[in-house]
């Protein structure tokens, strides 16, 4: 740069003059403003800003200068340098924010279909009906006891005050195991899931009996061979029958909502004394429809049987009639779920129709 | 029972509007319950017609018909005649007779409308009592003025004819329970409504009865084996009418009364008795009193005697069949209390008859009826006990009625052999009724209701004397009476009050356990199912198992719904592939289902003692009856085809396998945290190939899981590759019920070595896996069989395993060599064990 005569270069060829520097600096702007992306501006940054760029040629041309020249050319270099970076910096941000803004956008997907890969399970509506009967008995304190299909015969009838004579004994009603010797049928009812608890724990007894039973019907729309039933026994001092409808209310209420009362209805069954069959209020009509096909417009729908325990029963059982006393009741778990559920016809829940299963959730 | 209105309102007094329905509300409350309300099927304008123009058109076909012109007054909206054509020929111009108009309806949903027929517009019927559901006769039209008798001087045509010819009765059905008897009789009924009405009652067995007199025809009561020592017959009483005219018809009411309830008239004798048993109750018998020598003898039949009875059924009776005899040549001529043979049957030309009023033992008639599967209108009323005290009113109504409607005269003597032992009353504390209830009776209330139902109270408490009433042989004790006390002060005036239970201790954790299990495999995608435990011979057969598999060892039943299959189940996989075959029959293309229920595994030679009711047996005994009952372990089963992960937008579905089967034994497993070790074996119904079987730690087999047979899925009519595992879930139970220990759990870092191993194909992998796992030492944290290959990389005999082992030590993070070192002790002892070669 140095030069043998001492007249000053024009601004145009002095590379350190300001108004160079400042042609560089806008050059440099207009070039980052107008990259349109990540691309663009980095070979804007190459163009103005990297090792070859005229800024930085700039910046190497001050060590040629006079000292005393120095520092003035590297402060205006420097703040040209900074401004032009700063720029970069800004928009480098700006690009970069809309670039992530664009790979979102690109990167949708529609979920409003997505389901499991695995096809979701069932639980099948009966047995849960039976858990939920036997929760509501046991949130009043109750316990939960079972017993054998193939059973005792005297558990399923004798201990039951079934006599010998008793019409359900005979073979129209009755699975018996062959041979006849062998003294077992299939359980009837639940009941002797009964007679087990209070042989085995004796009184005071709160419990609860699910399970499966088997009678000889036919299949049709109302009636299977093999059904299930929820039973209740409470023995202990003092027990009446208004207990007894207090527990049904409550079991009622529990199953089919708040409002929904049951009625007792004198009946007969060798186990019970007083013995009554219990109904409920029709929750499709409330009583209110002498047409309602669901009631049969009578207003109250056929529930279960239930009574006063049979002092025989306590005996069978070991049990001291004169101290305690209780009840018993037994609803099957089918007529339960047909009524909560609309279930029309009783084959459907035995099926095994997977299709019928995925109408209900895993709580029903 | 079907119990008609009118009949009813004979015997207890009716509000004048009443309706069946109002009669059924009534008799609910006190527990008989309503079976159905039964009307006349005519509905629409039926009116009474004047027969003003009768023209005979004879027809091609021989046949010659009425052309009538019929006045029915306003009744058709116009008041002109109604052109009408009849066919019957009893009738002439004048005649009232009775009209249904367009818009009618007759029994059989017949509709009436004008149609055109014989040239002519037929504008309704002329109707017959048959058409009307009045009767079986059928020999022309009714006319009213004969049907009606005087009755019909006061028709005018156009008025309805409904009521009066009884069509707009009703009768009421209720089902009667086993313990009350006495209503199956409108007595009965009557006296209930009264109970539960409080309107006023008539015994229509109070009736005024001939004094006994001495003689009559002999009657020897000989029973020498009475059941349980009761008396099969503890009173006959015999009557006598001669000359009777048996050809006479039964009277219209009476007729119609019968077969309101039920029954359908036959003849005078017939229908006579059967009146009095609807009414009273009292199953009666008329025998043809010139079939009989005498005397009558009651006794029980000896094995090898038979007896063809009035259906034409030959029986061969047995010893505990109490028979009605003639004591002259000992033929028999009834089953007692069930029904009469057919040799002294009543017939139109019998002049004489011999009536039996008899009161039976309930129990000897009920074994009689079932022993022959003969259930009669006698047999219902004897089991369930019959008023001995209603024999003699019983007789009466019925000679009383046989001579009023057939003549003859009555014998004056009276056969009534009485052997009847008298009724005791027993003690009743009178607040047992409010100890048992929970209502607060009074006394002075609990006697009054017990009087009301017939029952003769002494004393005035605490403790009283009651001797119920003779038609009520079910009140034997004091709950007996309670309940006669709830029922009739209503059952409606109990409160409701939830017991106070001690608090019990929740589910067992067997019962926790099960609905674990239940809902872990519905969220693993299978849907529970049930299905009837009833096995036969040929699902067995279908199934591969072998002639002596154990599993044939089965409960029998002695009367199963079907003879193919009269065996409980011993495995759940023997029902359930059925209905993965139903769910893909109907067009389910990707099915999963399981089932957990008891399976029943046979006790031989057991047998339970069957002792009898009321009292405790002894221990030993209760101990043999629990001992004979057969085990029945819970199991759960799972069976599936086609998809079990669905193809969609998403990609391809996958199909269930072997391996899925098997995974959801492990997964039972692990939600009762039971540690379980699987091996390969063989056994019907899976693949001989495709079969494992999971065992305990300490070696009690849990199930198999793997793929069905090929043959097996083909007899059992199933998709090809249907896959299905059986668990015995009580093992799993019987372990899985203890409190789970915590131990802590390590933060160090882990460190992963993941080695291919080449060993023989005959090796189990699970082998190669507890190989390495017992190799690399205690800081092995967790080991997976990631990839198996068989291929042209490895001789055809072998097969190359690649295993992911994963380090943490518990105490401190482990260093490479430390890791290197694990892994290399793991593949030195596959190495020993089973010749494994790293590749
Ligand atoms: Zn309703």
């Amino acid at each position: 740069m140095s030069g043998p005569d001492n007249t000053p270069e024009t601004t145009d060829h002095n590379p350190l003059s300001p108004e160079v520097i400042e042609r560089h600096v806008a050059a440099a702007l207009t070039s980052i403003e107008a990259a349109g992306d990540l691309e663009q501006l980095k070979a804007a940054r190459l163009e103005h800003a990297a090792e070859r760029s005229p800024l930085a040629l700039a910046n190497r041309s001050i060590g040629e200068l006079p000292g005393k020249e120095k520092a003035a050319a590297g402060k205006l270099v420097g703040q040209a340098r900074g401004r032009v970076n700063k720029a970069l910096g800004a928009r480098q941000a700006v690009l970069e924010a809309e670039r992530d803004e664009r790979i979102l956008i690109e990167e949708t997907l529609d979920l409003t279909t997505a389901r499991t890969r695995r096809a979701v399970g069932r639980r099948h509506p009966l047995t849960l009906t039976a858990e939920r009967m036997t929760d509501a008995l046991m949130a009043i304190g109750w316990e939960v006891a079972e017993g054998p299909g193939v059973e005792a015969e005297w558990l399923n009838f004798d201990a039951l005050n079934f006599d010998k004579d008793h019409p359900a004994r005979q073979m129209q009603d009755t699975f018996f195991v062959e041979p006849a010797i062998a003294g077992l049928v299939l359980r009837t009812h639940t009941s002797p899931g009964q007679a087990r608890s209070l042989l085995e724990r004796g009184a005071p007894l709160y419990v609860a009996v699910p399970g499966k039973t088997y009678r000889t019907d036919e299949l049709d729309a109302t009636h299977t061979p093999v059904f299930h039933q929820v039973e209740g026994l409470a023995i202990d001092k003092g027990l009446t029958m208004a207990h007894l409808k207090g527990t049904l209310d409550r079991l009622a209420q529990s199953l089919f909502g708040a409002g929904v009362t049951s009625r007792l209805r004198p009946a007969f069954f060798p186990f019970t004394e007083p013995s009554a069959e219990v109904d409920l209020v029709c929750f499709v009509c409330r009583g209110d429809d002498t047409s309602c096909r669901t009631c049969g417009g009578t207003g109250w729908i056929e529930w279960g049987g239930c009574g006063m325990v049979n002092r025989n029963v306590l005996k069978a059982a070991g049990v001291d009639p004169d101290e305690y006393q209780g009840f018993a009741f037994g609803m099957g778990v089918e007529r339960t779920a047909m009524f909560r559920h609309g279930i029309a016809d009783m084959r459907e829940m035995i099926e095994g129709d997977v299709r019928f299963n995925e109408q209900f959730g895993m709580e029903i | 029972m079907r119990v008609p209105v009118e009949w009813l309102g004979e015997y207890v007094s009716l509000p004048t509007d009443v309706t069946g329905e109002h009669v059924a509300a009534q008799l609910v409350r006190v527990g008989l319950e309503e079976e159905g309300i039964f009307g006349s099927e005519v509905t629409g304008p039926l009116v009474v017609g004047r027969v003003l123009e009768l023209v005979k058109e004879p027809q091609k076909n021989g046949k010659v018909i009425n052309w009538c012109q019929v006045d029915v007054g306003d009744a058709n909206g116009t008041g002109e005649p109604q052109g009408i054509i009849c066919g019957a020929h009893n009738f002439e111009v004048d005649d009232l007779v009775a009209v249904i108009l367009p818009g009618g309806v007759l029994p059989g949903n017949f509709q009436i409308g004008a149609r055109k027929t014989y040239g002519h517009i037929s504008a309704g019927m002329i109707c017959s009592a048959k058409e009307l559901g009045l009767g079986q006769e059928h020999d022309g039209i009714i006319v009213l003025t004969q049907h009606l008798g005087p009755q019909a001087t006061d028709l005018t045509p156009g008025s309805d004819l409904r009521s009066t010819l009884g069509l707009d009765r009703e009768v009421v059905e209720v089902n009667v329970t086993p313990d009350r008897g006495y209503c199956f009789s409108m007595r009965g009924i009557a006296r209930e409504y009264g109970h539960a009405t409080s309107a006023d009652y008539t015994d229509p067995a109070k009736l005024s009865v001939d004094a006994a007199d001495k003689g009559g025809f002999a009657v020897e009561l000989n029973d020498d084996a009475p059941i349980n020592g009761v008396q099969g017959c503890d009173r006959y009483l015999a009557r006598i009418v001669r000359g009777l005219d048996l050809t006479r018809s039964t009277p219209a009411w009476m007729a119609t009364r019968l077969t309101e309830a039920g029954m359908r008239p036959i003849s005078l004798a017939v229908d006579v008795t059967n009146y009095v048993m609807l009414a009273l109750g009292q199953p009666l018998h008329a025998f043809d009193l010139n079939s009989l020598r005498g005397p009558i003898v009651v006794r029980r039949a000896t094995p090898g005697e038979k007896l063809r009875t009035l259906d034409d059924v030959d029986r061969a009776l047995g010893a505990e069949d109490l028979l009605i005899t003639d004591g002259a040549d000992n033929s028999i001529l009834a089953l007692a209390g069930v029904m009469g043979g057919a040799s002294s049957e009543v017939s139109p030309t019998t002049t004489d008859v011999l009536i039996e009023a008899a009161h039976f033992d309930q129990r000897s008639v009920a074994r009689s009826a079932r022993r022959h599967k003969l259930s009669t209108e006698a047999s219902k009323r004897f089991e369930r006990g019959v008023d001995p005290d209603v024999t003699a009113a019983a007789a009466q109504l019925a000679i009383n009625l046989l001579v009023e409607f057939g003549g003859g005269t009555v014998d004056p003597e009276i056969t009534d052999v009485d052997h009847r032992l008298a009724r005791e009353p027993f003690d009743f504390t009178l607040s047992q009724a409010s100890a048992l209830v929970g209502v607060d009776y009074a006394d002075t209330k609990v006697i009054k209701i017990l009087e009301a139902v017939g029952c003769e109270v002494n004393g005035d408490g605490p403790v009283v004397s009651v001797l119920p009433a003779s038609w009520r042989p079910d009140l034997t004790d004091g709950p007996t009476l309670v309940e006669e006390v709830a029922r009739i002060d209503g059952y409606d005036n109990i409160p409701s009050l939830v017991p106070a239970a001690p608090g019990g201790r929740g589910l067992t954790a067997s019962q926790r356990a099960r609905r674990t299990v239940a809902n872990t495999l519905a969220a693993a995608g299978l849907v529970e199912v049930l299905t009837y435990p009833f096995v036969g011979e040929s699902v067995l057969n279908d199934l591969g198992l072998a002639k002596d598999d154990e599993r044939r060892n089965m409960v029998q039943l002695a009367n199963p719904l079907s003879e193919e299959s009269p065996w409980m189940r011993t495995e759940l996989l023997q029902t359930l592939p059925e209905t993965l075959r139903r769910n893909i029959a109907r067009g389910s293309r990707d099915v999963a289902i399981f089932e957990m229920d008891t399976i029943t595994q046979a006790r031989i030679g057991a047998q339970a003692p069957v002792p009898g009711v009321g009292e405790r047996p002894s221990d030993e005994v209760l101990r043999q009856i629990h001992a004979a009952v057969p085990a029945q372990p819970w199991h759960v089963a799972m069976a599936a085809a086609g998809d079990l992960d669905r193809a969609g937008w998403w990609g391809e579905g996958r199909a269930a396998e072997a391996n899925d089967a098997a995974s959801w034994v492990r997964l039972v497993a692990e939600a009762l945290n039971v540690e379980i070790t699987a091996r390969m074996t063989e056994r019907a119904p899976w693949h001989p190939g495709r079969c494992v079987e999971f065992v305990t730690l300490d070696g009690k087999t849990v199930g198999w899981a793997g793929e069905l047979h090929p043959k097996v899925v083909q007899r059992l009519g199933l998709p090809e590759r249907s896959v299905a595992a059986e668990v015995d879930l009580q093992v799993l139970l019987d372990q899985g019920l203890s409190i789970s220990q915590a131990s802590p759990i390590s933060t160090h870092p882990v460190a992963m070595s993941d080695v291919a191993l080449v060993v023989h194909r005959a090796v189990p992998h699970a082998h190669v896996e507890e190989s390495l796992r017992q190799g690399a030492g205690d800081d092995l944290e967790s080991i997976a069989l990631f990839d198996v290959y068989r291929g042209e990389h490895v001789a055809d005999n072998e097969q190359s395993l690649a295993f992911r082992l994963i380090f943490r030590a518990s105490d401190r993070t482990l260093r490479t060599e430390e890791v290197n070192a694990a892994r290399d002790g793991a593949v030195k002892q596959a190495a020993a064990d089973h010749g494994a070669i790293q590749r």
